[in-house]
């Protein structure tokens, strides 16, 4: 599904409700792709915000200021727990980070930030995504993250994406991260396919927040 | 294929830096604590406005070593001002890789005709506006982000307003005109008619508008937010104020809850003295800066 460029996006879809973490970054993106796949998209701020969201998708940004928000606002546990109650949770670039151990440790991985370099040496490249049908995406690197190293969990992880040589995506369960912006394209795959994937867990696990 | 610099590697940066506050610093030390407070990035420079206000004489482009050492000191993004026309400058800060250069009227221009020619570099540029068509015309340029000029070092915000809402109500018109009146509007705007067009379709800037100039308490940059800038500068409101770290925390929430009145008042309270300020209505018209560029 393409979604024409530009444009504030389309009113909340009657599907799943899907959270953005909103402390900082690039949310109007992902907003624009969640409601075109259908969805309606609320602004997490505090941990009252992540109450009755059926997926959540962690944005890029500046993952030092999302880090400082996190604290600032008592949302680590909640984020943990939200992670942990098995709903879908999408993070790109700067949520990836958020993910890694030195961060909210939600997956046994370690992230070098700025591993491609500083802006200048950001990018874009065709990268194939396991799983994603109908070729590469075009991939946007901005100041971006790597894996660098995989635990042996749990939970297990899988990498999804590499580029050179580098991990720049990971899979574990109904998590999904990628150290590039697929909300910066209007390549909607991987939205959709999140999307799906919110409304077929339907909520089941809301009670554990 | 894998390609650097395109105008979506450009812009996707000032995408990832939305509902953040991008601080000026003069030396590692302040940058760390910018850092520290939540800064979504630092804007290094060798004086911030006030200052430069104050002093007088020729504003320039920084010592690359000052600004090397604000890179090694923090891992957030960098940005350095370059002059007006002054593109030898930017070029210098291309080299030194800082991830944004801002083509800035706070340091004196240095080309009374031409800004740079923003598409021969592979560094993004921000620019500063007053109005719809200044802003088209520096996107047109090649720059990947506008900024209102505000009034800088003045701590008064009226002009970043006056600015925001000129350049966001001007937006708000041409979605209203059919064809032919964006041909004229385009020519009125002194603006490319394709970026008129588009404009005009979108209901919004093809880069991101963030704002700057005057911006002094969390109030300041709650209102910018709620005008419809999407992040915001401050320079001197910062460091020139009496508690420059709680002050900068006390920004970055209010950035982030800009539409939640209880969070403001509980990060407004008990800051200590803004910084010195000047009223933006009363300075000369050579005192001001916002009638630099055109």
């Amino acid at each position: 599904m393409s979604v024409g460029e530009g444009g504030t996006g389309s009113a909340d879809g009657r599907g799943p409700v899907i959270g953005i973490l909103a402390l900082q970054g690039g949310v109007v993106e992902h907003a624009q792709l969640l409601r075109a796949c259908g969805a309606t998209v609320r602004e997490v701020r505090t941990p009252a915000g992540l109450e009755g969201l059926d997926g959540l998708v962690l944005p890029g940004g500046e993952s030092t200021t999302m880090t400082l928000g996190i604290a600032r606002e008592g949302l680590a546990e909640p984020l943990r727990r939200f992670a942990a109650s098995g709903r879908p949770l999408l993070a790109t670039c700067a949520g990836l980070i958020l993910l890694d151990r030195d961060h909210l440790g939600v997956l046994p991985i370690a992230c070098e930030r700025n591993a491609f370099g500083r802006q200048i040496r950001s990018f874009e490249s065709d990268v194939t995504v396991a799983g994603l049908d109908d070729g590469p995406i075009r991939a946007v690197f901005i100041r971006a993250p790597r894996v660098t190293e995989i635990g042996p969990g749990p939970p297990g992880v899988e990498v999804v994406a590499e580029v050179d040589g580098a991990v720049v995506g990971v899979r574990s369960g109904a998590i999904e991260g990628y150290a590039f912006h697929p909300e910066l394209t209007d390549d909607a795959r991987i939205h959709e396919r999140f999307v799906a994937a919110v409304a077929a867990a339907g909520g089941g696990a809301r009670d554990a927040a | 294929m894998r390609d650097e610099s395109t105008i979506r590697v450009k812009t996707g940066l000032a995408e990832m830096l939305r509902g953040g506050v991008i601080m000026d610093v003069v030396d590692a030390e302040q940058a760390r604590i910018a850092e520290a407070a939540g800064a979504a990035a630092v804007m290094a420079l060798e004086r911030v406005p006030s200052d430069i206000r104050r002093d007088g004489g020729v504003a320039r482009m920084s010592d690359p070593e000052m600004i090397k050492g604000i890179q090694e000191a923090v891992s957030i993004p960098v940005m350095a001002k370059a002059r007006i026309g002054h593109f030898v400058e930017a070029q210098i800060l291309q080299a030194l890789e800082v991830d944004y250069v801002d083509e800035s009227e706070v340091l004196t221009p240095a080309d009374e005709a031409n800004h740079i020619d923003k598409w021969a570099f592979d560094v993004p540029f921000v620019c500063g506006a007053t109005n719809l068509g200044e802003a088209l015309r520096r996107i047109a340029e090649g720059a990947c982000m506008i900024r209102s000029k505000g009034e800088a070092g003045t701590g008064d915000v009226v002009e970043a307003v006056r600015h925001i809402r000129s350049i966001r109500g001007e937006i708000k018109r041409l979605g209203t005109l059919d064809g032919a009146e964006l041909g004229t509007a385009a020519k009125n705007l002194q603006a490319p008619l394709e970026l008129v067009r588009w404009v005009a379709r979108e209901g919004k800037l093809p880069v991101p508008l963030f704002s700057a100039g005057g911006i002094a308490t969390p109030a300041d940059a709650a209102l910018m937010m709620q005008l419809g800038a999407e992040s915001v500068f401050v320079g001197s409101g910062i460091f020139k104020s009496e508690d420059p770290a709680r002050r900068a925390e006390a920004v970055v929430a209010a950035t982030t809850h800009f539409q939640d009145a209880a969070r403001l008042v509980e990060v407004s309270t008990g800051l200590g003295q803004a910084m010195q300020s000047l009223e933006a209505r009363k300075l000369a018209d050579d005192e001001l800066l916002a009638g630099r560029g055109w």
